[in-house]
């Protein structure tokens, strides 16, 4: 129990999938604009990891290695059209925002990443819980940038206006803002490591 | 390639040249163009200027300061930073624009990248292309000259991209920067006098210069124009910030190549650039995103222009 909690845990900040693998970087600078969506996108994402970890892990005794990858996919793309028809029958203002970003979950490197690093090595539980620390690792470190892009970029967090008399910065609502934030937290991050080390 | 590093036989000549002397020679070089800006738009140029320096000053030593590295403001390098940055934005933009530019110039375009020499991009002009994308709205609104009020007016390139009819600027008035503009590109007779003491001091030289400006000449004579070859290059030379980015800062040192083959490969990589965002982009002027753009193939620039080390195979 204790090593599958280790799992779980080592995704939301040892192993943070955005800030120390850098992965996944594609829909982190597309829809990083507001909480709203990169909490949508962190649930989706997280989703499909469970889903898709659990399930390789269950059939990698079955899976040919030299087309490991395409069967992979399959799976993945499986979860992927699950999450984008939810996402399009009860939320569709969200389907809307997120537009193609959506099925691009399905090349998203974090999934395939964690498929092959970890799930056709280890038991269906730890690929299960490796998944979910993963997956919720994604959607912190999302919602961490949108805010920071939403705050400047808008003066708002959740919609809500929080500072009153604020000129909006614009630039954050950009995709060279979304990389402004990510590289300063990348390095905030490589800093606080190296110090601790 | 053993000795990569080759040193010859003694006696050698010292130079008596220190960044510093050079980085202050550059900013004394651009005080006529400074003061001509505050004579043509007003004394709200000559704060927008004022502060600008001082936060470039203020984020190099707090920077410098807070990560306790050797406090090195008087170097001059932050001082033309404030100071080219300031000559980059329009004469009548709030007063915190500047602050935050300048911060933004300092700490993201130069202190992240390890300081004075390590920067890839010219850190004014990434502060310059920071605010723009910002606040678009200050970055675009022009004060009309002599009138030192808040009577707005396009430059004439915006004017020219928007296709009204140019009210009509006579090449006198272009030289002399009797229109709207940033502060410090306008009077291109007071930058030109400026350039010529860098280039009879040496601190540039002619190579990115001539180029840059060249290729931008014959590029929109040729494409500006009604039909091909009759477009109006002198208009296109002499207005936007072509002259101040010529000179200032696409020799800026530290984000340009190192070799005079590669020089004129950057003079002539921002030449096409500026006309092609002019004539085809979106925005008025090219001059500053040209720039930073062919500051980021330098390296590349670099590496394939290296000169051969002498005796090697």
């Amino acid at each position: 129990m204790k090593k599958l909690f280790q799992e779980f845990i080592k995704g939301i900040i040892r192993e943070n999938p955005t800030f120390v693998l850098v992965l996944g970087l594609c829909p982190t600078l597309a829809v990083s604009v507001s909480v709203a969506n990169g909490l949508g996108m962190g649930i989706a994402a997280t989703f499909v990891l469970l889903g898709s970890s659990a399930i390789i892990s269950l059939v990698k005794k079955f899976i040919p290695d030299q087309i490991r990858i395409p069967c992979y996919i399959v799976v993945i793309a499986t979860f992927v059209t699950i999450a984008e028809l939810c996402m399009k029958a009860y939320s569709p203002v969200l389907d809307r925002a997120l537009g193609i970003y959506v099925p691009l979950i399905v090349v998203n490197c974090i999934v395939l990443g964690r498929a092959e690093a970890f799930a056709c090595k280890n038991s269906v539980a730890a690929s299960f819980f490796d998944g979910l620390g993963m997956g919720v690792g994604f959607t912190l470190a999302l919602m961490l940038i949108s805010a920071i892009r939403e705050l400047l970029g808008t003066g708002k967090i959740f919609g809500h206006t929080l500072i009153g008399s604020f000129e909006p910065v614009f630039v954050f609502g950009m995709p060279s803002g979304a990389l402004l934030v990510i590289g300063l937290l990348l390095g905030f991050f490589n800093y606080l490591k190296r110090r601790k080390a | 390639m053993k000795n990569n590093l080759q040193c010859s036989v003694s006696p050698h000549i010292h130079i008596n040249e220190t960044t510093a002397k050079i980085m202050w020679w550059v900013a004394a070089s651009l005080i006529p163009a400074g003061i001509a800006g505050v004579f043509i738009f007003g004394l709200n140029a000559l704060w927008v200027i004022i502060l600008s320096i001082l936060s470039a000053l203020l984020a190099e030593l707090s920077w410098q300061v807070i990560t306790k590295r050797k406090v090195t403001i008087f170097d001059g390098s932050a001082f033309l930073t404030g100071l080219i940055l300031a000559y980059n934005l329009p004469p009548g933009v709030p007063f915190w624009l500047p602050v935050v530019g300048a911060f933004f110039s300092i700490i993201i375009g130069k202190q992240l990248f390890g300081g004075l020499g390590q920067n890839i991009f010219n850190p004014a002009l990434v502060g310059r292309v920071f605010l723009m994308a910002s606040w678009p709205h200050y970055m675009t609104s022009f004060i009309r000259p002599l009138a030192y009020d808040t009577v707005t007016s396009a430059t004439p390139l915006a004017a020219l991209k928007e296709g009204k009819a140019i009210e009509h600027i006579s090449t006198l008035d272009l030289l002399l920067g009797l229109r709207g503009g940033c502060i410090g590109e306008v009077c291109i007779i007071a930058l030109l006098l400026g350039a010529v003491i860098l280039l009879i001091k040496g601190y540039i030289s002619w190579h990115i210069p001539f180029t840059y400006i060249a290729t931008t000449g014959v590029f929109t004579y040729i494409f500006a124009g009604k039909h091909l070859f009759a477009g109006d290059w002198l208009f296109h030379i002499l207005s936007g910030g072509l002259i101040l980015g010529a000179f200032f800062m696409a020799t800026d040192y530290v984000a340009t190549p190192l070799t005079r083959k590669g020089q004129i490969i950057f003079g002539i990589g921002c030449g096409l650039l500026t006309g092609v965002i002019r004539l085809w982009g979106g925005y008025p002027e090219g001059v500053a995103y040209s720039i930073l753009m062919m500051n980021a193939v330098t390296p590349l620039i670099d590496r394939y222009t290296k000169s051969r080390v002498y005796g090697a195979i």
